[in-house]
């Protein structure tokens, strides 16, 4: 097929990608955004199958290409209607990790065809681009399987990794990356340098994600979507090839943007997640114990649905911790009970509630709980002064009010949800032990807070109980 | 170095639009906005199909393999986020 025809097919998917974003930022539309978005990449590979190159390859690539996508398409397919709600941010690393390593593949590809003798000499564009996909496709592969694996729990634990002399060794490996770089532009024809840089962005991506904590992985997870992305783009100027660029960078772009509203969303600087520093509590602030001793009330079930059961409004705070005990139906049944007794029951979600952005309000929305009653905090926030009862379930340090009142804590400046001003907090914890911060929370203390000790879901489903009974 | 210039223009320009469209997006649509985004980062595909039609069977098995890992996250997010998606759409007829 004329190249020219393939190019405005190029250009139709690339107008049809940028629709499907617009599409994707509206609740209305966002379903209907993904079929575009799938659309625009049909239209990409059919017409690519008329490419003269693979026309030319006869029935062997064909073959070849359809294999590859069977496979693909079988492996997708399996894991998008298996995965659970609850797992989806392992989902999205695991699939970051598949478009940068296909990255990484390609621009090799494309630098091992271009340095064959019977080709023109490289030029500065494919090298440069050649070695920025290796790099950012080599961190993405191996920076999303570890993410993978800290969210599964396999292999790392959730906590940051930090070792002696960490800093100074990314900061080596990058230097190396940079002069394998420099020997790739200068003297393409070193295939074996590509390889090399691809081994050390691979060690990179290890060193860069295992500093970062399980409640930091928001952050990460965006930001590795971003890199999946951004290494997508450069694999387009290794091509020449705009839909990938056009694509690619649509897709680093919105990695970047969530990655900002992670990071605002903690009050914490981008380097300060990814170097794993969260700051110990300064000497001298208030111990667990100075902070609980003696002032900590707990309730039963039966004392909260009495609590309940007089409640005009009640607001739902979910964190991770109702994901761990799957207590997102149970929490859809209290939800139904509340308001078959005419109570108003809202959610309050806090941006970086959860192990992704957004993640609580697609267990919830599994739930079969309706959208436009998961509010996000800036619109619930002026509410909670008319709230009777706030159930808080396996948050923490998203509530913690020291990040109002003590400049010098961890969390200090975060934005929280302020469920201590609504007149009754319940807390739905195991223990008194501390979230992610590793900070003791005086909302525990409050006088309107009482703590109800127990797992999630059999704390709620508990309640249920009881307030049926109170009826 | 012309050429050069012209995809970077399409580069920039893309990085804009996509910044201007997606700054304002709802923390609702957050999860899916990711696993939709993520398929179509699989774009890379173009690239995989083009390295399988070259006469190195060097270059041909790298595509191969770069192939299925684009394929997984093509069809494995747009599947996954039309889950999702259909999980919202699905409350708004109560």
């Amino acid at each position: 097929m004329n190249p020219s025809i393939i190019n405005l097919a190029y250009l139709l998917a690339s107008v049809l990608f940028v629709l499907c974003f617009i599409q994707l930022s509206h609740p209305r539309t966002a379903e209907r955004g993904n079929l575009t978005g799938a659309l625009a990449m049909l239209l990409a590979i059919v017409v690519t199958l008329f490419d003269r190159g693979i026309l030319g390859a006869g029935r062997q690539a064909f073959l070849m290409i359809f294999a590859g996508m069977l496979v693909g398409g079988a492996i997708g397919a399996v894991l998008a209607l298996k995965v659970k709600m609850t797992a989806m941010p392992q989902m999205v690393a695991l699939l970051n990790g598949f478009g940068g390593g296909a990255s990484v593949l390609v621009a090799g590809a494309a630098l091992h065809d271009a340095v064959d003798p019977s080709m023109p000499v490289p030029s500065l564009q494919l090298t440069v681009a050649t070695v920025a996909s290796g790099l950012i496709g080599g961190v993405t592969f191996w920076g999303s399987l570890v993410a993978f694996d800290k969210l599964q729990e396999l292999l790392l634990p959730g906590k940051p990794i930090l070792f002696r002399g960490q800093q100074p060794l990314n900061i080596l490996l990058a230097l190396a990356v940079v002069a394998l770089g420099v020997m790739i532009v200068l003297e393409p024809s070193n295939l074996w340098a590509y390889w090399t840089l691809v081994a050390i962005a691979s060690v990179l991506g290890l060193l860069l994600t295992i500093p970062i904590g399980g409640a930091d992985m928001p952050v990460a997870i965006a930001l590795l979507n971003s890199y999946s992305g951004l290494a997508g783009a450069a694999t387009g100027f290794v091509l020449n090839n705009n839909v990938l660029i056009i694509a690619g960078s649509l897709v680093g772009a919105s990695g970047i943007i969530l990655t900002q509203i992670m990071c605002k969303a903690m009050n914490r600087s981008l380097a300060n997640v990814l170097l794993g520093r969260i700051e110990q509590a300064a000497a001298g602030a208030a111990s667990a114990d100075d902070v609980y001793a003696g002032k900590v009330k707990s309730a039963s079930a039966d004392e909260i649905a009495m609590l309940l059961d007089n409640a005009s409004r009640v607001v739902i705070v979910p964190g991770y911790g109702m994901a761990v005990s799957q207590a997102q139906h149970a929490v859809r049944d209290l939800m139904n009970l509340l308001e078959s007794k005419g109570i108003d029951v809202e959610f309050a979600i806090h941006p970086v509630a959860g192990r992704m952005p957004g993640h609580m309000n697609v267990l919830l929305a599994e739930a079969d709980i309706p959208y436009d009653k998961l509010k996000g905090m800036d619109e619930i926030n002026p509410s909670f002064e008319q709230t009777d009862v706030a159930i808080v379930i396996g948050a923490n340090d998203v509530v913690n009010p020291l990040a109002r009142t003590d400049p010098n804590s961890p969390i200090a400046g975060m934005p929280i949800l302020d469920v201590d001003k609504a007149r009754t907090v319940v807390i739905i914890k195991r223990s008194l032990s501390p979230g992610f911060a590793g900070i003791p929370n005086p909302l525990f203390a409050k006088d309107n807070a009482l703590m109800f000790f127990s797992d999630g879901k059999k704390a709620i489903t508990a309640l249920i109980t009881a307030v049926k009974e109170a009826a | 170095m012309q050429a050069f210039v012209g995809v970077l223009t399409v580069f920039v320009l893309a990085m804009f639009v996509g910044w201007m469209v997606i700054t304002k997006v709802p923390a609702l649509l957050h999860t899916p906005l990711m696993s939709g985004s993520n398929a179509v980062s699989g774009i890379t595909i173009i690239g995989a199909m083009l390295s399988i039609a070259t006469p190195s069977r060097f270059s041909t098995a790298l595509g191969f393999v770069a192939i299925v890992f684009a394929t997984i996250n093509v069809v494995g997010g747009f599947m996954v986020t039309n889950r999702m998606l259909h999980m919202f759409k699905k409350k708004k007829k109560d």
